[in-house]
This record gives structure tokens, sequence and C-alpha cells, in this order.
């Protein structure tokens, strides 16, 4: 039994791969980032396949994730920003399923990854910015300049553009130390039961008491994969309606 | 002072930055119910806005756990 809580996190290599002195190898990470992009696919496009007027359960799931990823860029960036939807529905699953798969006891957690998810956030920074330039070409920069008076701009500017910097930093940082803080918890926890099961006599019994409250921090950490997912997403819309509208909502 | 017992310590007070976390997610929901117990029609419209701000709130705190998990496992 294993009970370091930070054991969890460490990536071991299943098929050793080295190509010219880069450490390309497949690992329990890679596995894991395979099954949740087939299972994803897989499901989603099994599900709808039918096409049926009175949906099954796997299909109403299906058109239910879809209307809610529709329904949030909508309500976020308006009619125009429903172009990106494939691109932030793709996000939404990836990083839920992620989440979830990495609730399965055992399984690896990709999301508690920094290089996984500083990677997704860079994806859409770069998506914003390529965005802004293609429909505002250089205008793009007066995100930075908020309506103000000239005198506040000294101030104002400075601070927008470094908002926009970190960007990329909050919101990585944010689902990756959700993801790692919650599994540490558990872990933490679940090391108590063993140690007290252990012990021995009335206290082997005792331990049904930390048990059941892992049960109940479990339901909790399945609410936060779910909200984190739906956070990225909703933040991915709102970065992108800056982009595509500037400062035209205020 | 030693330098093990200097970083454990330094986990510990970087883990502080969790107190702001707390009394802002606090915040954000105490003022989302007692705006929504005034308002009942308007609440559900700001859902979005709710985990928006719960999000961004715990955010801050996270970088502070952050911090101490670098002290603790990176140095």
């Amino acid at each position: 039994m294993e009970l370091d809580p930070m054991h969890q996190f460490t990536i071991k290599p299943l098929v050793p791969l080295h190509l010219g002195g880069l450490d390309v190898s497949f690992t329990n990470q890679s596995l894991l980032m395979v099954i949740v992009v087939l299972a994803a696919s897989l499901f989603l496009t099994l599900a709808v396949k039918p096409g049926r007027l009175v949906p099954t359960r796997g299909q109403s799931m299906a058109e239910l994730s879809y209307e809610f990823v529709a329904n949030m860029i909508h309500s976020s960036t308006g009619e125009d920003g429903l172009k990106f939807f494939p691109f932030v529905f793709s996000l939404f699953i990836f990083v839920l399923l992620a989440n979830f798969f990495g609730m399965v006891p055992g399984s690896f957690t990709i999301t508690s990854q920094i290089a996984v998810t500083f990677a997704l956030a860079s994806l859409v920074i770069l998506a914003v910015i390529v965005t802004g330039f293609l429909k505002h070409g250089i205008g793009f920069l007066k995100l930075f300049v908020p309506h103000a008076p000239l005198p506040l701009l000294f101030l104002l500017v400075p601070i927008e553009v470094i908002s926009f910097l970190t960007r990329p930093i909050s919101l990585s940082v944010r689902l990756f130390a959700n993801m790692l803080a919650g599994h540490t918890m558990l872990a933490v926890f679940g090391g108590f039961v063993v140690a007290l099961g252990a012990a021995g006599g009335i206290l082997s019994v005792l331990s049904i008491a930390p048990m059941l409250l892992i049960v109940a921090i479990m339901l909790l950490e399945l609410l936060v994969a779910f909200l984190q997912a739906y956070v990225f997403a909703i933040l991915t819309c709102i970065y992108l309606n800056e982009a595509l509208h500037l400062h035209d909502h205020h | 002072m030693e330098v093990a017992a200097a970083k454990m310590i330094g986990a510990g007070l970087a883990c502080i930055a969790l107190v702001g976390a707390g009394i802002g997610i606090g915040n954000v929901f105490g003022s989302y119910l007692s705006g929504a117990l005034r308002n009942p029609g308007a609440a559900a419209t700001q859902t979005t806005n709710l985990l928006l701000g719960f999000a961004l709130c715990e955010a801050t705190g996270l970088f502070g756990l952050v911090i101490a998990l670098l002290i603790l496992f990176a140095f």
C-alpha cells in the first residue's frame, strides 16, 4: 500500500522511447489522454448515430452536453461566438472527462499536471490573440485601453496588459491546483483509514468514520471536477468575447 | 535554522493565502444568497456570474497553495 499522497502524480513510462535525446516515452499520462479522447469521440459519435426523434439515454446525454455548451457560448459571446463552438466544446469535454477519469481510484489525473493545463491555457490565449488580430487588425490593441480620462490611462494600461498576460497562468494554475489539492486531500484522508484500520481492536472498527468522510469528499470532488471544466470553458468564452467585441459590451 | 525546518515553516506560511480565498468564497456565495432571497426571479440568471466569481476568487488562494507545494516538493 502506497501511503505517500504525492505518489499518485508520478509519471511512469509504459513504453520507453527516446528520439534524439528527447524523452518521448508513452507514459501513463499519454495512456489516460488516449483513453479520454477515445471515450469522448466514441461516445459522442455513437450516441447520436441512431438520430432518434425520441432520444435514448445516451443520445440525450450527448444532446444535453451540446446544448449546454451552445447556450454557454451564446450567452457569453453572442451569435458570432458560435463559430468557436467546436473549439470550446472539445476543450470542455476533454477537461471534464480528464477530471472524471482521474476520479476513478487507481487511475491517473492528467489535469493535475501543470504541463497539460498550461498547454491547454496557452492554446486558448493563442486562439484569443489570433482571433483578435484577424477581426480588428492592429485595433485589437484597444483592448488594453479602457474608457477612462487620459491621466488615469497611464495607470490603467499597464494594469490591463499585466492582467492579460497573467491569464494563461491563472487559467492553468486554477485547474491544476484544484485537481492536485483535491486528489492530495483524498489520498491523505485515505491514509487515515489505512492507519486506523491497521491499529487493531476498537480502532479498526472506528476507521469506518473517515471512510464515510471520504465518500462525502469524493462527491464534493466530483462537483469540483465538473465545476472546473465549466469554469475553464466559460473563461475561454469570456476571453474570446473580449477578442471579438473589445469593449463594446460595456 | 536548519533548511528542512525552514522549508516546512515556509510551506505552512504560504498556506495562509487560503484564508483570503475562504473569506472571498464565503462572501461570493453569501452575497449571492442574500441577493437571491430578495429577488428570487433574477437568481437563475446570475449563476454564471456566481460560478465565475467563485472560480476567480478561489484561484488567488490556490496560488499560495501552489507555492507551498513548490517549496515542499520542487526545491
